[in-house]
């Protein structure tokens, strides 16, 4: 069973910047796999794969809502459309889009959406979108992932080409902590991620919060508490053997993410566990507020996702045992 | 097929309209009868495509989108009269457990449909976008579309007429069925889309202009646009219909736009309407 002192920190790189390389990789192994963006390209490290396949790129302006129906006829055609866009223009801007075109016609497409959550930065709340997870796994038959680092986002974006239906990827924009396993070999669609195994309680994150599950994790271990560290990153299907498995054993649990409470992580394990195991709960997530300008790590500690956040609620649900 | 075929084909086309419209009580026939003779010439006349079995791809076919979704009517009676479903099927219109939603869909995995349609707007993203697919397979059949002339207030149309003329989908026919009504009324009093020739014409579009009931202007048309494919420039066809067209009481009006006939309509409507071949 992997150990907490078994994780190893291996660099800092963008997740934005795995999935150029994730989608370069799938390009080459696929030659269905199309490239769309709404005038991001730059963003989304895509440079690489225009380079390489010039003829499978399509541009499409800034027009995110034409970008998507693009995309679902070009699923129709047999192509694997990947869009790419930052988060907020990949969902809330063009949801009635996905729903029709993408999700009730049951289009492979795959919607890959960077620069999600407060780690986007200084460009603001309007940019910061904190609703997407809910309003995608609100979606009949929409696959959500979100994982958690550079090497995990290459490994989706080349997972994703060979499964099939919608996909929503959702991944940020900052370097941030790099530790799975360099060829992606820990990834699974649909399959939790069992990073350090516990006996006192369960941290289920996904995302960039993982590396803070990761961080509060060793907090706890200094004060004798041992915690399990669940990266789910797929939130939609969600893995219930797992989480049931590891609440069942912890009797505890404490949820993080980088999305609003509402319709979060949070609530998809709430409501698992209030159907099949009720479980004392607590939640590390934005609570019902729009985000602001400043640096990824300010508006974090300001919104409450951080390690120590993540210890108090942790000791907050051990409490309720 | 013989234009007096072609004919008699759009006036059993309309009787299905009728028929389907009245027993679900609900549902377009307007826009549905207006479109009639052009379905009937693009499904019987026009394109090459393949019913049976019905393959989502079309590779090698020529490939439709309905993106006025709410004219199903219309879609559903061709679909079925060119071979797709059997034509009693046009019975569970709007019923439950049907294949024939009320707006079309895959999701009930009708044959014939690739995408569902009735938020308006979509289709002729969608229409680009198997475009593409198309020409990245050497595949030289076309891309059809149909969307009403109302349709265009969505702004994602305005996207996409961008991206056609962009990305130079001459392999991309568009109709825009110009019957100049909508819900609340004339589509000049709800929300002017006038001039749409110019409009196109400013966008890089190759415009046609058609009388979309008459069915030798309409061959003539579909003819002539397939000759014009291939030059670089998407193509758009500007189809003037009556709406309700066939059926003297619900011509021209937007009253018909979304309300079934009682049973007095029907049996009136039905005396005007030619039975061609059979009744579904």
């Amino acid at each position: 069973m992997p150990q907490l002192s078994d994780i190893k920190l291996l660099n800092e790189k963008e997740t934005r910047a795995g999935f150029g390389e994730g989608i370069l990789e799938a390009g080459r192994r696929n030659p269905r796999v199309i490239a769309l963006t709404a005038d991001l390209a730059g963003s989304l490290k895509l440079g690489p794969f225009m380079k390489e396949f010039p003829e499978r790129f399509v541009q499409c302006g800034i027009a995110e809502a034409n970008m998507m129906g693009v995309a679902a006829g070009l699923a129709i055609g047999g192509k694997i459309p990947y869009t790419t866009t930052f988060a907020n223009f990949s969902t809330s801007r063009v949801y009635d889009q996905i729903r029709q075109s993408i999700a009730y016609s049951g289009k492979n497409v795959k919607i890959c959406a960077s620069h999600a959550g407060l780690t986007l930065g200084e460009d603001g709340a309007t940019h910061q979108v904190l609703e997407d997870i809910g309003m995608m796994k609100m979606l009949p038959g929409m696959t959500v992932i979100v994982p958690c680092d550079f090497n995990q986002t290459k490994a989706a974006a080349i997972a994703i080409a060979d499964y099939q239906g919608p996909v929503y990827l959702r991944f940020g924009r900052p370097k941030w902590a790099n530790f799975t396993a360099e060829d992606g070999s820990d990834f699974q669609i649909g399959k939790a991620q069992l990073l350090a195994e516990g006996r006192d309680l369960s941290i289920i994150a996904c995302g960039h919060l993982v590396w803070l599950a990761v961080q509060a994790a060793q907090i706890l271990a200094e004060k004798g508490i041992s915690a399990e560290v669940i990266n789910m990153h797929t939130i939609k299907p969600l893995d219930e053997e797992a989480l049931l498995k590891s609440a069942a054993k912890t009797r505890c649990v404490v949820t993080a993410e980088e999305h609003q409470q509402n319709g979060g992580l949070g609530e998809s394990v709430a409501g698992v566990l209030a159907r099949k195991l009720p479980t004392p709960l607590e939640m590390v997530a934005v609570q019902d507020s729009f985000g602001e300008s400043g640096t990824p790590l300010q508006l974090l500690a300001k919104y409450g996702l951080t390690k120590e956040q993540i210890v108090v609620k942790a000791e907050a649900a051990l409490a309720r045992k | 097929m013989e234009i007096s075929e072609l004919k008699r084909l759009a006036g059993q086309v309309r009787r299905d309209i009728v028929r389907m419209v009245h027993a679900a009580q609900s549902g377009h026939p307007g826009g549905s009868l207006g479109c009639a003779d052009f379905m009937t010439a693009l499904y019987f006349h026009i394109m090459k495509h393949q019913p049976k079995p019905f393959k989502m791809e079309g590779r090698g076919e020529d490939i439709f989108f309905l993106s006025n979704g709410h004219i199903s009517p219309v879609f559903y009676s061709v679909l079925a009269r060119s071979g797709y479903f059997p034509v009693s099927e046009l019975a569970s219109f709007r019923k439950i457990n049907s294949r024939l939603q009320g707006h079309p869909t895959t999701h009930e995995g009708l044959p014939g449909v690739r995408i569902a349609s009735g938020s308006l707007g979509q289709g002729m993203s969608a229409a680009c976008g198997a475009a593409i697919a198309k020409k990245l397979d050497n595949d030289e059949r076309l891309i059809f579309s149909l969307h009403g002339d109302g349709e265009l207030q969505e702004g994602q149309n305005w996207e996409a007429i961008l991206f056609a003329a962009h990305h130079r989908l001459d392999n991309l026919v568009a109709t825009i069925d110009v019957n100049g009504q909508q819900i609340d009324g004339p589509t000049g009093l709800v929300m002017n889309v006038e001039s749409l020739n110019a409009k196109f014409s400013a966008f890089n579009w190759l415009v046609y202009e058609m009388d979309g009931n008459v069915m030798e202007e309409v061959i003539a048309t579909l003819e002539a646009v397939r000759e014009a494919a291939g030059q670089g420039k998407p193509i758009v066809i500007l189809m003037r219909t009556v709406m309700g067209k066939g059926v003297s009481f619900m011509e021209g009006t937007h009253e018909w736009h979304g309300i079934a006939p009682n049973d007095a309509q029907l049996e009136q409507a039905l005396k005007e309407l030619d039975l061609a071949t059979e009744d579904y």
